[in-house]
């Protein structure tokens, strides 16, 4: 072997040899939203590639069984948010923010979760119950007092925006709706698609499920909604990883058949389909056939639009929508590598002037900003984008991630949409004035609005 | 000249023997002086592989030198705990590896002494991933790895607080007999170039693979064949544990683990001088692929440096040319020059870092015979003084201390290595005056994967605030003399990613207005690498 040849794809490498790649060039440092703005944390270099070699068993799966030694002897990665940036714009491909996931994961190994941290990561848990007692639950998260009890007892800060919990579950009532379809041969791949609705379309927003859908159907495509469950980064960012594993292969199992069948896997929710798409592999160590056809298999919904209106199978009867809207591209769809794919739909809409904020972070890095000890911090980083939308003076903001359009509606007082309402509203303008009747989804209604808080 | 310096003993050469040794005179009561041309442990012991043996490797061949091996590594377990890791080390038997060797391996193991238990490969393979799945036998052996630097710190502040003394950079450039005697030895001071007259009664010779030399200067012949070793660090540690392929000594078939890189070696190449060699790519190459075998994945990682030590090997007059040097034996030998027709003066040559208190011991007890002192050896007994009971290292260690402290960039120097200001100023107090290089040696500093890039102008920039009003000018000497060391154990190896980096840290201090980093001009050695490449 030459010396020549020892040279190696930076993308080969696996997370855990990814510091090797390090040139100290300081990049991630300057880009990192939470090193920005708190002392607390010293940054992606410092924690992830340089902070690596100091640490045992880096070869080892993390959390996987092997007692103290790989106890880490980190402390301040806990403050990294898991937003992703370092990773984007490291020139020399190091997967920082995957490397502090794994360290916060060995951090926590052998000791057992702190209860809010586990109850963050248990989001199909807390939905089930919260859906079940809806109308107590979101009494309970609105009640002052008891979300300062909770702050002292749990650890959730008082003020972190939490979304209202639906009358039902998003699977329940399209199981519903489509009794009737069981056992229903499906048409191929070209005509029908898998739906990955995740989480937060479950429990808190069924309508941007139902604006997805209706956008789906009408653009030609049967929807599945097969049985599934957590993505599992709730639990991957809490550093709950055996969890994560659990709901990994179970999800991989049943869209693995569809994968394979060449079924495409459409989300909603940007960091479900990147968990999908990346982290089960790189986070989670899950290197099987099934991770990898599924990954290939899996698009963000407005990646998959755009995709279509680059193949000009896009049906384009968008009416005008006379408005400003600031849109915040979330971290986790930079991490997608997909460009911002909303804003080139929007452009597709007459009389919509969408705005990118061109902020890098909204501070809630899923469940981080809403922790007692980091709601400052993530409120900092959010900063400048909630004074840019509320400057804006629009009426609404969209943004394709759930916490992030939770938190931007909280910090602006802006009502935050899935880009998919907004294409949804242009579709029924568009059909208005061609006097067509509105193909209004089924269930609660396609556009209906969030409910603030 | 000026006045003399009085002495019981004159040591010469400040590897790990002569401080062991320095130690162990101290300790009999007799007032020691160690002298070393340069820092401490800037011969061998700053350039050898890190090994604390188990015996293990020589079980089969040299069972002197095995059990030798295990009792002194029980030995330094009880006085320098702080200086070793214990990583434990395995013996893999990969499919290249005769199997009446693997066979015969347990068994002696047990004649030496040496703990040696077969573990299954599934559970080796479990706890090191990156080896070798194709291995097909593993044994568990009491190998860990052990810092010289430290060892010589505590042996010397043990010394010094039995009357005894050591100095650095003072060369020794003669020797003035009187009969049957060494009279007097002239050190030069290489820093002011001053010279200083000690007047001994006894001279120990430590100066390793230089012993040859010494004895010259006495007017006797000790035949030394200094056997040059490559290394290669790599910049992370593929395995926790020391691993050692299970076959008869060769080329690059022991890893281990330190710090916080791992190492791969060696080689054995005879040398004329053990001052002149290079490492040519093509011995790089030849280590990395006998690695593969060890670590398939090997080819993969980035190498930070390459380097080599010189062994302090000795051939007795009887012994014939043609012996090739991996079969000449690791054992030391203790030469009584008396039978030379000095009386004065013994040297200690050939051994191991592993056995450097014994190879003391060993010595200073014919030193003693010889003066009439009956003090028993108590080194073996007593912990060092930079020393806490039971207490090894731990890799974690460096990182652990700085987080409790709260972490953060903004206090470090070398951010590779986690090496702070505080750490560097008490350096500076306690070791002043000390070049970068020196600073290394005691902190680490610039031994990470930008090898100096980040971290030199600020030592050099701390350096020149510790150093007299007026000493400007030195700084840009300084760091262009660190850096060009640390380029020159890149240069074999440069490739990749440390390339790249060695570009970037030529671009950074080309900023500065430094621009002969390396030798034959700016940036000539980065190009002819890249070259090289192409
Ligand atoms: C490649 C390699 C790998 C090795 N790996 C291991 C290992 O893993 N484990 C192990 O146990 N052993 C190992 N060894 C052996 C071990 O390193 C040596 O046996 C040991 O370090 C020798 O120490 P020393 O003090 O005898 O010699 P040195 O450390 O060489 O000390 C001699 C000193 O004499 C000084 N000197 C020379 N001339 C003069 C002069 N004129 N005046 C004053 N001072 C002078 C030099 O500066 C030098 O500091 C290895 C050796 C090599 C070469
Ligand atoms: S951006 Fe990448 S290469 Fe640069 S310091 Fe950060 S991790 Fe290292
Ligand atoms: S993931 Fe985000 S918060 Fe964490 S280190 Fe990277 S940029 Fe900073």
């Amino acid at each position: 072997m030459t010396i020549a040849e020892l040279v190696e794809e930076a993308s080969l490498e696996q997370v855990g040899y990814s510091s090797d790649q390090c040139l100290k060039c300081n990049v991630c440092n300057t880009a990192c939203p939470v090193a920005r703005v708190t002392d607390l944390y010293p940054g992606p270099k410092y924690v992830g590639p340089q902070a690596a070699r100091f640490r045992m068993g880096r070869n080892l799966p993390a959390q996987g069984k092997g007692g103290p030694r790989l106890k880490s002897p980190d402390l301040t990665v806990d403050y990294c948010s898991g937003c992703g940036w370092c990773t984007t714009v490291c020139p020399a491909g190091v997967k920082v923010a995957e490397m502090n996931s794994q360290s916060r994961a060995r951090m926590k190994a052998g000791g057992r979760p702190k209860l809010r941290d586990w109850g963050l990561g248990q989001t199909d848990l807390t939905g089930r119950i919260g859906v079940m007692f809806s109308p107590l639950g979101n009494w309970a998260l609105a009640n002052r007092p008891l979300r300062r009890m909770m702050e002292l007892t749990v650890g959730i800060h008082h003020a972190a925006p939490f979304p209202k919990f639906s009358r039902r579950t998003f699977q329940s009532a399209w199981k519903r709706r489509h009794k009737g379809d069981v056992g229903r041969p499906l048409p191929g791949p070209d005509k029908a698609v898998v739906y990955f609705h995740g989480c937060a379309v479950n429990y808190y927003e069924p309508h941007v499920a139902n604006a997805a859908i209706s956008i789906l159907e009408r653009n030609g495509f049967q929807v599945i909604v097969p049985p599934q469950v957590c993505c599992g980064l709730p639990l991957i960012s809490n550093g709950i990883y055996g969890e994560a594993r659990e709901k990994a292969h179970h999800n991989l199992k049943i869209l693995a058949d569809y994968a394979r069948k060449g079924y495409r896997i459409i989300g909603t929710s940007t960091s479900c389909t990147h968990t999908i798409k990346a982290e089960y592999r790189e986070m989670l160590d899950i290197h099987d056939d099934d991770a990898t056809v599924v990954a290939n298999a899996t698009w963000d919904i407005c990646e998959f639009l755009l995709d279509l209106h680059d193949h000009g199978k896009l049906d384009t009867g968008f009416g005008r929508l006379d408005e400003d809207l600031p849109y915040h591209a979330p971290c986790q769809l930079r991490s997608h590598g997909i460009g911002l794919p909303a804003m080139d739909l929007f452009a597709l809409v007459p009389g919509l002037r969408a705005m990118d904020m061109d902020h890098d972070c909204c501070g809630i890095a899923g469940t981080y900003g809403m922790k007692k000890e980091k709601y400052d911090i993530g409120m900092a980083v959010g900063a400048p984008l909630f004074a840019r939308v509320r400057a804006s003076g629009a009426a609404e903001a969209a943004c394709d991630s759930e916490t992030c359009r939770w938190q931007i509606e909280k910090a602006s007082g802006v009502r935050t949409r899935h880009p998919v309402e907004i294409l949804q509203a242009a579709y029924l303008a568009g059909d208005a004035a061609a006097g067509r009747a509105g193909q209004s989804p089924a269930g609660s209604g396609g556009v209906a609005p969030v409910t603030s808080h | 000249m000026s006045e003399s310096y009085a002495c019981d003993v004159l040591v010469v050469g400040g590897g790990v023997t002569g401080a062991g040794v320095l130690r162990d005179l101290a300790r009999r009561g007799l007032k020691t002086l160690l002298v070393d041309r340069g820092d401490f442990g800037t011969g061998t012991t700053g350039r050898y592989h890190g090994l604390l043996h188990s015996g293990g490797r020589y079980a089969a061949g040299d069972a002197v030198t095995a059990r030798e091996c295990i009792d002194e590594n029980r030995v330094l377990r009880r006085i320098a705990p702080a200086s070793i890791e214990d990583t434990g080390g395995y013996f893999v038997a990969t499919p290249d590896d005769p199997e009446d060797y693997v066979d015969a391996f347990p068994a002696a193991c047990a004649a030496a002494d040496i703990p040696c238990e077969e573990i299954p490969v599934a559970a080796a393979l479990r706890r090191e991933p990156a080896l070798n799945p194709k291995i097909r036998r593993v044994f568990r052996l009491p190998d860990g790895s052990v810092e010289p630097w430290n060892l010589i710190d505590g042996n010397i502040a043990d010394a010094r607080a039995h009357c005894s003394d050591a100095w650095s950079y003072r060369r020794v450039v003669a020797f003035e007999r009187a009969g049957e005697r060494i009279i007097s030895a002239t050190v030069r001071d290489e820093r002011s170039g001053t010279t200083a007259r000690i007047a001994p009664r006894f001279v120990v010779s430590t100066a390793g693979a230089w012993a040859g030399q010494i004895a010259a200067l006495a007017g006797v012949e000790v035949t030394m064949v200094p056997g040059k070793g490559v290394m290669l660090i790599y910049n992370q540690r593929m395995t926790d544990t020391v691993v050692n392929r299970c076959h008869k000594s060769a080329d690059g078939d022991i890893m281990v683990p330190v710090h916080t890189v791992a190492i791969l070696g060696t080689t054995d190449v005879r040398v004329a001088d053990p001052d002149v060699y290079d490492i040519s790519r093509e011995e790089v190459s030849a280590l990395i692929a006998e690695g593969e075998k060890l670590f398939p994945d090997l080819g993969r990682m980035r190498l930070l440096r390459a380097y080599a030590g010189v062994r302090p090997l000795y051939q007795p007059p009887a012994a014939t040319q043609a012996a090739q040097n991996r079969s000449i034996s690791r054992a030391h030998t203790v030469l009584d020059h008396g039978e030379d027709g000095i009386d004065n003066y013994v040297s200690i040559v050939g051994g191991k870092l592993t056995t450097f208190r014994l190879m003391a011991e060993d010595t200073v007890d014919v030193v003693c015979e010889k003066l009439g002192v009956t003090t028993p050896c108590t080194t073996a007994d007593e912990m060092l003084p930079n020393q806490v009971p039971g207490k090894t290292y731990w890799l974690g260690h460096r990182l652990a201390e700085h987080e409790a402290e709260g972490g953060g960039d903004s206090a470090l120097i070398c951010e590779c290595e986690l090496v702070t200001r505080p750490m560097l100023a008490s350096f500076l107090d306690e070791h002043w005056p000390c070049s970068v290089d020196d600073m290394r040696r005691g902190t680490r500093l610039g031994m990470g994967p930008c090898q100096g890039g980040f971290c030199t102008f600020r030592a050099a920039g701390m350096a020149a605030e510790h150093a007299a009003a007026g000493a400007s000018g030195t700084t840009d000497d300084a760091i262009v003399g660190y850096l060009r060391e640390r380029f020159k154990g890149t240069r074999p190896i440069a490739a990749g990613r440390q390339l790249q980096e060695l570009w970037m840290v030529l671009g950074i201090y080309g900023g500065l207005g430094i621009e002969s980093l390396v030798d034959g001009g700016p940036a000539a050695d980065a190009r002819e690498a890249d070259d090289a490449r192409r």
